[in-house]
């Protein structure tokens, strides 16, 4: 599903990605931890393309092509999905008008059919109940207002509307209690699938214990340092990153 | 995240598409402002004496008048006598008598810009005047109009027509001693529409005036009056648009409006003149007084999507005379390229339990300039006034500018008024965020800008809603690459 590889990416000169190799199939989920600084947030915005991110070397391919060509919106309709660290506030923009549109746009790529409000409204609000959201959710404009776990919670629905292949999860754990976690991890849980894929950043063990990957990376300096099985996580959780940073060094 | 610079830059190359000239033979006046210009448009349209001498008075005055400079734009100094004072299409013999007697190419024109003006192919219910430079050619539906008792026709007709209500009525809200443009409009003003609602009608369709400049260097100086009887009720709504020239052309229109006891009128104005090129070369000078009176219990409300023009120059307001009266002023106003508007209203709480709303949507981009200008006055008799104003700025890209100059002016201590403002930008990362759900980054802007613009659409009647939104959706065009 996805492949990085060598991949060397920076911001005004500044290298930050210093070589990552990374191989994601369909059915897996991928854990990436690491301190902070070391190129985690990076990573998902060079994937979703986020304008300012130079990407000076190595190649991502997507589903077997290239994915760095296309403009972020054209990966969003191929099925990338990030899940923002800090999602945006967009005022004055209905919330239900917003997701309405992303989908269709999604669903006119893909050659479906768009929903009209009728159908859109039916679908949305089973995925909410299944989230255990409440219906004035779509009634505010994106985000606007809405508390830290809110804009959370907004993140993974629209995740569960979007469907996507490949979703990239920026430290949406952060700034979660523990009920608003399991409601993301919850929906994290319910996009697995033998056809989907999950790239899982973050910075704390605690998320993992919601979401079992099954492969957990280890990002230092740009570089992946250390890769393992979901025990390599508790490891972490015990011992910290200093002795990995050691022994990489 | 970087400042928006990048992709915002290419935000400002929108295609005017309004833009073309109507190849027609017409007649205009030698440029230059005078006693003879006056005199010259007065008996070209064979006017009473009393319009000639209030005509000369306002010229007079303004001869005095200095151009003010208190507005928040810039512009070289205007040089009024390289200005023709009149254009009007040729007319052949006695000029047309109905529309099928209207020159084809004109009505041509008005076809290409969305106006049709055969009746047959009208816009469902509007009734429609079309004012080319600065002759009305022609107004539809006034027959069914007049079966309801309501005179709509360009106010040159009104003048031979209903001499009695215009010299009634003319002057009465905007008089020709007003400000430096109303006062030069008062004296070589050329068409522009005219109402007049009986006691107790409600008008049967929308009213409506299209004006269109098309010949260089001539200015439009239209004069609209709107006069709506005890317990009547109207909307009207104006549209504009010129060719795309390299020289500025100036419009200084005036409109009043007369709402007698109980009456209630609805004023929209869609206004897209050509508004110059990246660089601020040509585009129309949009200085314009509007203004509206309200007796007891009546109510006016403006609506004003402004995208089009070099510099706009207006602030439609109502004063509150009567009791429990009601002023509303809803204006969405964009600015791109090199654009440049200043903008807002007056409410003028004269009577008691007199209330207003202003709801003002400025949105820069490019180099754009916008400022919001407004007064909220209550007089000492104005016993428990209230008024609301919301002033909201939306900047896209980091060249742009927005200003909000609010005044108040309260002498009763029972008056309540509120001011809300805010000024927020679209950011590289809002459209990022929209991008990354799979939408276009142009539908993004144009899903922000129309979020923000909503609480105004909602005020204009239902078509013009929707061709509002598309306005605006065309003028940020190319905005983003």
């Amino acid at each position: 599903m996805l492949e990085i590889k060598n991949l060397l990416a920076g911001i005004d000169n500044k290298p930050i990605l210093k070589g990552i190799n990374l191989s994601v199939n369909a059915g897996e989920v991928h854990a990436i931890m690491g301190p902070n600084g070391s190129g985690k947030s990076t990573l998902a915005s060079v994937l979703a393309g986020r304008e300012g991110f130079d990407v000076t070397g190595g190649e991502v391919r997507y589903k077997g092509n290239d994915l760095l060509d296309l403009a972020p919106e054209e990966r969003a309709r191929e099925g990338v999905f990030m899940a923002f660290q800090y999602p945006v506030e967009i005022p004055g923009v209905n919330s239900a008008y917003f997701l309405r549109s992303a989908v269709n746009a999604i669903r006119k790529h893909r050659g479906e059919e768009e929903l009209d409000a009728m159908n859109f409204l039916k679908a949305v609000k089973a995925k909410m109940k299944e989230l255990g959201l409440g219906e004035e959710f779509l009634k505010r404009p994106v985000n606007a207002g809405f508390s830290g776990g809110e804009k959370k919670r907004n993140e993974i629905l629209q995740m569960a509307m979007l469907n996507p292949w490949l979703a990239v999860l920026d430290e949406t754990d952060s700034g979660l209690d523990i009920d608003a976690l399991r409601i993301v991890a919850d929906g994290v849980n319910r996009l697995r699938g033998p056809k989907n894929a999950q790239v899982v950043i973050t910075h704390y063990q605690r998320l993992l214990d919601y979401i079992v990957p099954d492969f957990v990376h280890v990002l230092h300096d740009g570089r992946i340092i250390r890769s393992g099985d979901k025990s390599l996580a508790l490891e972490l959780e015990e011992k910290g990153y200093d002795w990995l940073v050691k022994e990489a060094a | 995240m970087r400042a928006d610079t990048d992709t915002i830059d290419e935000f400002v190359a929108s295609d005017y598409k309004y833009g073309f000239v109507t190849d027609i033979e017409s007649e205009s006046l030698k440029p230059g402002l005078g006693e003879e210009a006056v005199r010259f448009i007065s008996a070209k349209k064979n006017e009473p004496e009393w319009l000639l001498e209030w005509r000369m008075k306002a010229l007079r005055h303004w001869e005095k008048l200095e151009c003010p400079t208190w507005p928040h734009v810039k512009y070289p100094p205007i040089d009024f006598q390289a200005i023709s004072y009149y254009s009007a299409p040729k007319k052949k013999g006695d000029g047309p008598k109905s529309l099928d007697e209207v020159d084809p190419k004109l009505l041509e024109t008005y076809e290409k810009l969305g106006v049709p003006l055969h009746e047959r192919a009208r816009l469902a219910g509007v009734a429609v005047d079309a004012v080319f430079d600065s002759e009305s050619i022609g107004t539809t539906f006034k027959e069914d109009l007049a079966k309801a008792g309501v005179v709509f026709c360009s106010i040159s007709e009104a003048v031979q027509e209903h001499p009695e209500l215009v010299r009634k009525y003319l002057g009465t809200v905007v008089p020709y001693t007003d400000n430096f443009y109303a006062t030069l409009n008062s004296a070589v003003f050329s068409d522009g529409s005219f109402v007049y609602i009986p006691k107790g009608t409600r008008c049967p369709m929308e009213l409506s005036t299209y004006f269109r400049i098309n010949a260089a260097n001539t200015g439009q100086f239209e004069r609209t009056l709107i006069v709506a009887e005890e317990g009547s009720h109207v909307s009207y709504l104006e549209g504009c648009t010129a060719p795309m020239r390299d020289e500025n052309q100036l419009h200084a229109a005036v409109v009043e409006l007369v709402a007698l006891d109980n009456a209630d009128i609805k004023y929209s104005t869609v206004q897209n003149w050509y508004p110059g090129d990246e660089e601020g070369r040509g585009g129309i000078y949009n200085f314009v007084t509007k203004r509206g009176i309200c007796r007891t219990n009546a109510k006016i409300s403006w609506t004003q999507v402004e995208t089009g023009s070099a510099i706009t120059w207006k602030y439609p307001s109502v004063i509150l005379q009567g009791d429990n009266s009601v002023g509303e002023f809803y204006s969405v106003a964009l600015t791109n390229k090199a654009q440049q508007a200043d903008t807002g209203t007056k409410m003028v709480h004269l009577g008691k339990h007199t209330r207003s709303t202003i709801v003002s949507k400025g949105i820069s981009a490019g180099r754009g300039q916008n400022s919001y200008r407004g007064l909220v006055q209550v007089g000492k008799k104005a016993a428990n006034a209230r008024n609301y104003s919301q002033c909201d700025s939306l900047l896209i890209g980091d060249r742009c500018g927005a200003h909000t100059f609010p005044y108040i002016e309260v002498k009763n201590t029972t008056a309540n008024i509120e001011h809300e403002a805010t000024t927020s930008k679209i950011g590289e990362d809002q459209i990022f965020y929209c991008n990354q759900r799979g939408l276009e980054t142009q539908d993004a802007v144009n899903m922000i800008v129309n979020g923000f613009c909503k609480e105004v659409f909602r005020e204009l009647p239902m078509e013009f809603a929707v061709e509002a939104q598309k306005l605006l959706d065309v003028s940020l065009e190319g905005s983003v690459g």
